[in-house]
C-alpha cells in the first residue's frame, strides 16, 4: 500500500509571529520555520504503519518555497523514502493547495493520503476535505486512531460528543489529530541518510492548474488578550469579586 | 440574497452554535435552514420556530442518520444553485463537511468568521487565534463557517418558517464511508459552547479522579467542565472536553482555569471569555497575564476552600 503525505512548512508553533507595522501582513522574516505539527502527526503514522508492514511506500510532498526542501528532508528522515517539492513563490490557498494535491495524487496513486487536519499558520482545516472531495474518495478527518487493512481503514474521529468509528472504503484520504500519535525525533544517522533520499522538483508553472487567489487579505491586527490580572490573596476575596465587582456570579 | 445555513443538533436539541450561525446568516438577507438526519420531526418542529428563518429544509433519511461528509456534501450541492451564502457553524461536524462541499463548487471556505464586515469581506483568526485576518472573497458563492461564541443567538421561538421536505436522498450503495459507531460523553452538565460558567482543569490536576473536585464546584455553579489538551492526553478526560486552538472555543461569563499554564493554543479557545479566573501555583505562568483575577497557589488547597465559600455564601 502506497501512502502520500503533504506536508507544509510552518512558522514554528511555539513562536508568535507579529504583524507588520503598516497592518499588510504577518512578518515571517527570520522566524524558525518547522514541519506542521499536524503533519508531523501525519508523518509518524505513516512510519508506523510502514513499520508494521502495513505500508510499502511513504512519498512526502510540499508546495511552497524552494525551503520546504528542509520540511521534505525532516519528513525522510522520520521514515518517508521520498519527496515532491512544488515550487511556487505564491500564496497558495488550501482550493488552490488540494488541487495541485489532486494532480499529484493522480500521477502517484497513492491508496492513502494522510495530513495534518490543519495548517498551524492559517488555521483553515479546509485541505483534506476540498481534496476528497475533488477525488470523490472517503474522507475521514479529525482522526485520533488509524487501523488500516487493504481495503480499508476504521478510524477514529474527534467529533463534538466525543468519539465517532467509521470504515472507510480505500483511496480515501485522512486528516489527523495531534492525539493520533507522539511524532518521533528522527536520529542523526537518518538525518544524514535522508539527505541522499530523492526529492523530485516541479514547478507550479509548469502544471497546468488555476491558482487565482479567491481570498484577499485586507489587512491584519493583534487579538488582544490580556487583562489587569489581579492577584488576590484568598479565596474569600475572590468569591466577593465574582459577586459584586464582575457579577457573573 | 439568500442564505442556507446547515443545522447543527444533539439528540432532540438544536445547538446554540446554529443560532449563533443563523444571527450571522441574517447580515446577508433571507435565511434558509437545513435539516439533515433521521426521525427529525420533533427537530423540524423546533427549527421552524428559529427567529429569523423563513423556510427550513429537511431531508430525513437513514443515509443521513449520522451526518457523513459525503451524503451530506451530495445533498447541499443538489440544492446550492439558489443559495449566494452557505453557513455551518464552525464545530467539528461543519468543519468537517464545508470544505468538500467548496471544493466541489470550486469555491475557497472561509473557516472560523468572527465578524461580518459586510457581504464579502469577514474577520477570521490565524495562528493559534493570536492575529485576526481582514479577507476578501471575490468567490461568487460565499462558502462560510462561523464561530458560535462571536454572533449573539437568534432566539428559538417565534419564527413562523415553512417546512418543506427534500426529496434528494443519497444512495447508501454509493456510500464511501460505513457508521460503526460512537462513543458519546453524557452529561447532565450545560454544553462548554453556551454555558455561562466553565471550569477547566489542566495537567497540574495530575488525575482524571481529581476532575470530581471541579465537579463539585460546577455543580453549584451550574458550570461546564472543560480541560486542555494536555489533561486530555493525559487521559483525565476525554476529548470533547478540550478548549483550545484544535478543541472548543468558548466564551462564557466566567472561565475558572485550574492547573493550566496559559499555552496560546489554550488561549485560543478562552481568550473571548467575559471573566477570566486562574488559578496556579506558578506566579510566572503566562495564564495570569490574560486572567482577570488570579490565585497564585496550590489547586489541592484552593479547589475544597473555593467549594466551600460557593456553596455558603
Ligand atoms: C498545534 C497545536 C495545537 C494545540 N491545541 C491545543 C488546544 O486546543 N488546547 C490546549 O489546551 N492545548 C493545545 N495545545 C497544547 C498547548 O501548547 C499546551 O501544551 C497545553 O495547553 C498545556 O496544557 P496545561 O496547561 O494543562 O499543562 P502545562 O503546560 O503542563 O501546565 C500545567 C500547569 O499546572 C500548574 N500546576 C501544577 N500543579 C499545580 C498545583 N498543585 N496547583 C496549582 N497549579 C498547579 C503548573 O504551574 C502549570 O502552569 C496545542 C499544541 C499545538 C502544538
Ligand atoms: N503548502 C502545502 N504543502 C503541503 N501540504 C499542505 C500545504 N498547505 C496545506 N497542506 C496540507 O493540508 C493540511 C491542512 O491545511 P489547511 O487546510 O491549510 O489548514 C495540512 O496539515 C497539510 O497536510
Amino acid at each position: 500500500m502506497k501512502v502520500l503525505v503533504p506536508v507544509k512548512r510552518v512558522v514554528d508553533s511555539n513562536i508568535k509571529p507579529l504583524v507588520k507595522s503598516d497592518n499588510s501582513g504577518v512578518e515571517t522574516d527570520g522566524l524558525k520555520m518547522s514541519m506542521n505539527p499536524f503533519d508531523e502527526t501525519a508523518v509518524e503514522e505513516a512510519v508506523r504503519l510502514k513499520e508494521q508492514n502495513i505500508v510499502s511506500e511513504i512519498v512526502a510532498v510540499s508546495i511552497g518555497e524552494a525551503k520546504c526542501q528542509d520540511t521534505l528532508r525532516t519528513a525522510m528522515a522520520m521514515g518517508a523514502y521520498r519527496s515532491i517539492l512544488i515550487t511556487s513563490d505564491e500564496l497558495l490557498e488550501p482550493l488552490s493547495i488540494a488541487k495541485i494535491l489532486q494532480k499529484i495524487v493522480e500521477k502517484e496513486q497513492p491508496n492513502l493520503v494522510l495530513m495534518g487536519k490543519q495548517a498551524s499558520d492559517d488555521d483553515t482545516n479546509a485541505t483534506g476535505q476540498i481534496l476528497a472531495g475533488l477525488l470523490g474518495w472517503s474522507q475521514g478527518t479529525f482522526v485520533s486512531k488509524l487501523e488500516l487493512t487493504s481495503d480499508k481503514a476504521r478510524v477514529h474521529r474527534e467529533i463534538d460528543e466525543g468519539v465517532q468509528i467509521l470504515d472507510l472504503t480505500l483511496p480515501a484520504v485522512i486528516t489527523t489529530d495531534l492525539r493520533l500519535n507522539e511524532p518521533r525525533f528522527a536520529s542523526l544517522p537518518n538525518i544524514m541518510k535522508a539527505r541522499k533520499k530523492p526529492i523530485e522538483t516541479i514547478a507550479l508553472s509548469d502544471m497546468d492548474i488555476k491558482t487565482t487567489t479567491r481570498l484577499e487579505m485586507l489587512s491584519v491586527k493583534e487579538a488582544s488578550t490580556s487583562r489587569e490580572g489581579i492577584i488576590l490573596n484568598s479565596v474569600e476575596e475572590l468569591v466577593e469579586k465574582l459577586q459584586n465587582e464582575a457579577k457573573v456570579i | 440574497m439568500t442564505a442556507l445555513v446547515l443545522l447543527s443538533y444533539e439528540e432532540n436539541q438544536i445547538r446554540s452554535t446554529s443560532r449563533s450561525t443563523i444571527a450571522a446568516a441574517k447580515k446577508f438577507g433571507e435565511v434558509h435552514a437545513l435539516l439533515v438526519g433521521h426521525n427529525l420531526s420533533e427537530l423540524s418542529q423546533k427549527a421552524a420556530k428559529l427567529e429569523g428563518v423563513t423556510k427550513v429544509l429537511v431531508a430525513d433519511h437513514e443515509a443521513y442518520a449520522h451526518m457523513l461528509a459525503q451524503p451530506v456534501t451530495d445533498l447541499i450541492l443538489s440544492i446550492a444553485e439558489t443559495y449566494d451564502y452557505i453557513l455551518v457553524s464552525a464545530n467539528a461536524e461543519g468543519k468537517d463537511i464545508l470544505p468538500r462541499v467548496a471544493g466541489l463548487l470550486d469555491v475557497q471556505p472561509i473557516t472560523d468568521v468572527v465578524e461580518v464586515v459586510n457581504e464579502n469581506t469577514f474577520v477570521r483568526p490565524i495562528y493559534a487565534g493570536s492575529i485576526l485576518a481582514t479577507v476578501k472573497s471575490s468567490d461568487n458563492k460565499k462558502l462560510l463557517s462561523i464561530r458560535g461564541t462571536a454572533f449573539e443567538p437568534v432566539s428559538d421561538e417565534g419564527g413562523q418558517a415553512s417546512i418543506e421536505a427534500l426529496s434528494k436522498v443519497a444512495h447508501s450503495e454509493k456510500a464511501l464511508a460505513q457508521f460503526v459507531s460512537v462513543e458519546v460523553t453524557k452529561s447532565d452538565r450545560p454544553e462548554l459552547e453556551s454555558a455561562r460558567v466553565i471550569i477547566s482543569g489542566g495537567r497540574g490536576m495530575q488525575s482524571g479522579a481529581n476532575f470530581a473536585m471541579l465537579e463539585k464546584i460546577a455543580d453549584i455553579l451550574d458550570a461546564a467542565i472543560g480541560a486542555s489538551r494536555a489533561a486530555v492526553d493525559a487521559g483525565y478526560v476525554g476529548n470533547d472536553y478540550q478548549v483550545g486552538q484544535t478543541g472548543k472555543i468558548v466564551a462564557p461569563q466566567l472561565y475558572i482555569a485550574v492547573g493550566i499554564s496559559g499555552a496560546i493554543q489554550h488561549l485560543a479557545g478562552m481568550k473571548d471569555s467575559k471573566i477570566i479566573v486562574a488559578i496556579n501555583k506558578d506566579p510566572d505562568a503566562p495564564i495570569f497575564k490574560v486572567a482577570d483575577y488570579g490565585i497564585i497557589g496550590d489547586l489541592f488547597e484552593i479547589l475544597p476552600q473555593l467549594e466551600n465559600r460557593l456553596a455558603n455564601r
